[in-house]
């Protein structure tokens, strides 16, 4: 078992929520911290700019 | 009068869907009200529902919502009703998040599948653990995310891995579950919420419950997080013994857990429900794996005894409306067991499929959560509608002697989901009434009394809308048989408890 694996087992979930919200709440109401993604689709980009911001990043 | 308005670009999730939708209908001078995002399949539901008069104008990030009713003024407050509640908000992005909460350890994702591979490649990047409840990412997505997480010594549960339970806190849709020696790796999400909610009730508990994600146990995915599941809960002090829950795998695959599984420092259970050498039903496998934890088993509960059904002749066929969709393959296979052949809208291998999932035939088991159902719309263990108007078309058919339904608690599902289905069982029970018809309504409650809606509150609510109550999956099935058929329960699977 790696490490991480094992900090997982004994420590519990610490979390990251990106996506539909009542999963958050649900691991706040277990007592699990959890930080909130608010997360939305990407915009469509036309081939020239998806391009262009791809040798940009 | 119908309406209906196209929010180009604007996406929100299934559970957002169904508030918006519930509130619309809730306001004055509107009698029903739809939304949901515009893939094809939901704009043929909305012209199916009557909720569209022509062709609408909406591809799959566009949201679209419609009315039925005299007033059009709702259609003017979406915004308003879209409006995020408070809430404890940290981050736009999950780099953001993961800088804001160092210890942070898994990131839990569900957005749309499309855009599910690259957040959970990102969660891993950052050394996060990946809770991947998204479903419909490519298979060639998956193997790469999987490769990623071994090589960083990383889960990569999912995707479309519905639960997973990590030192007593469940992610996704899963039960208040007590601690304990049994470990569970799981494909299946009602699979594992079913398994692990009956170790509860047995008294023995789980340690942790990794889920895998449906395709974990194919040839080509060949159990690269089941094999990381199992590696941990073998070295695990907190587990005694192991149990796999899941359809059967590859058979190649299916042969590397047996070989495992052989030389496994711990007792490990295979549940390949279906599989001749595996127990047969979900409550045999959590018992099996129960006693393999030494944990003291309680002895098998007779039969129950169903009160007496008055049923007319015409009334021979089962219907079973799903919302678990391991319970409805499940359900399927204890009637193959019995011999008796059913159709499906996902029949197991070498069953019928319905024509059309709009319409049951003989004996049916409906997967109310398969995905074609689900398109871009809540699930029914988060919204019973679906589920309570075919309970009332079921009703209408002077054919069906007895209709079954299994109630998902935990968390995730519905806040109250007895109460919602409450009024669509007594309405249905009136309706055969009327037609001088008595319909026997059965229901299993999957759950916990710990959890947030109370496995017994729920069981009487249920019991007082006039359903009986089973206490698995599989007693209720056969009691349906034994309706249906007009033979005793006990001359039926005796070993399929």
């Amino acid at each position: 078992m790696s490490g991480q694996v094992e900090d997982l087992l004994a420590r519990g979930p610490d979390a990251v929520n990106v996506g539909v919200r009542d999963f958050a709440e649900a691991l706040e109401a277990q007592e699990v911290p959890v930080v909130q993604v608010e997360w939305e689709p990407p915009p469509e980009l036309d081939d020239d700019v998806a391009a262009l911001l791809e040798e940009l990043t | 009068m119908t309406r209906a308005r196209v929010l180009r670009g604007r996406y929100v999730d299934s559970v957002v869907l169904m508030r918006l939708a519930r509130e619309l209908a809730s306001l004055d001078g509107v009698d029903d009200a739809a939304a949901m995002m515009g893939t094809d399949a939901n704009k043929a539901l909305l012209a199916d529902g009557g909720f569209l008069d022509g062709p609408v104008e909406a591809g799959p990030n566009d949201l679209v919502v419609a009315v039925k009713g005299a007033s059009g003024e709702a259609l003017g407050r979406v915004e308003e009703l879209l409006e995020a509640p408070a809430a404890a908000v940290g981050a736009r992005t999950l780099a953001q998040a993961a800088a804001l909460r160092p210890s942070a350890n898994v990131a839990v994702i569900s957005v749309p599948g499309a855009y599910a591979a690259a957040e959970a490649r990102t969660a891993l990047e950052l050394g996060l653990h990946v809770f991947l409840f998204s479903s419909n990412v490519p298979l060639e997505q998956e193997l790469e995310l999987k490769q990623l997480a071994a090589a960083r010594g990383l889960l990569c549960m999912g995707p479309d891995c519905g639960t997973a339970l990590i030192a007593g806190k469940g992610l996704g849709f899963a039960n208040a579950v007590r601690r304990g020696p049994v470990g569970v790796v799981g494909a299946s999400g009602t699979g594992i919420q079913a398994v692990t909610a009956l170790l509860d009730r047995f008294g023995a508990g789980v340690s942790h419950a990794i889920g895998c994600g449906s395709r974990d146990l194919s040839e080509a995915v060949a159990g690269a997080t089941a094999f990381a599941g199992l590696e941990a809960l073998a070295a695990d002090a907190a587990t005694s013994a192991i149990a796999v829950v899941s359809k059967p795998p590859a058979p190649a695959v299916a042969a590397r857990i047996r070989a495992w599984a052989a030389t496994a420092p711990k007792p490990v259970v295979l549940g390949f429900i279906g599989d001749r050498a595996s127990p047969p039903t979900l409550a045999a496998l959590a018992r099996a794996a129960a006693g393999a934890a030494g944990a003291a088993v309680p002895d098998q509960e007779p039969p129950e005894e169903l009160p007496h059904f008055d049923l007319a002749p015409s009334q021979r066929f089962l219907r079973g409306l799903y919302a678990g969709g391991t319970l409805a393959y499940e359900a399927q296979l204890v009637l193959r067991e019995a011999g008796i052949p059913c159709s499906s809208n996902a029949p197991l291998r070498g069953e019928r499929r319905l024509a059309s999932v709009a319409r049951s035939e003989g004996h049916t088991i409906l997967d109310l959560g398969a995905e074609e159902l689900t398109l871009g719309r809540p699930h029914p263990m988060i919204d019973a509608r679906l589920r309570c108007a075919r309970l009332l078309q079921e009703a209408e058919d002077p054919q069906v002697a007895v209709v079954l339904l299994d109630v998902v608690l935990g968390y995730g599902a519905a806040r109250d989901p007895a109460g919602d289905l409450a009024g669509a069982i007594g309405e249905a029970r009136a309706l055969a009434a009327r037609d001088g018809r008595e319909l026997a309504v059965l229901a299993h409650v999957l759950g916990t009394e710990r959890d947030p809606q109370g496995l017994r509150r729920q069981e009487r609510t249920l019991r007082r809308a006039g359903a009986v109550l089973l206490t698995t999956s599989s007693a209720m099935v056969e009691a349906a048989i034994s309706l249906a058929t007009r033979e005793p329960a006990a001359a039926l699977v005796g070993s399929a408890r």
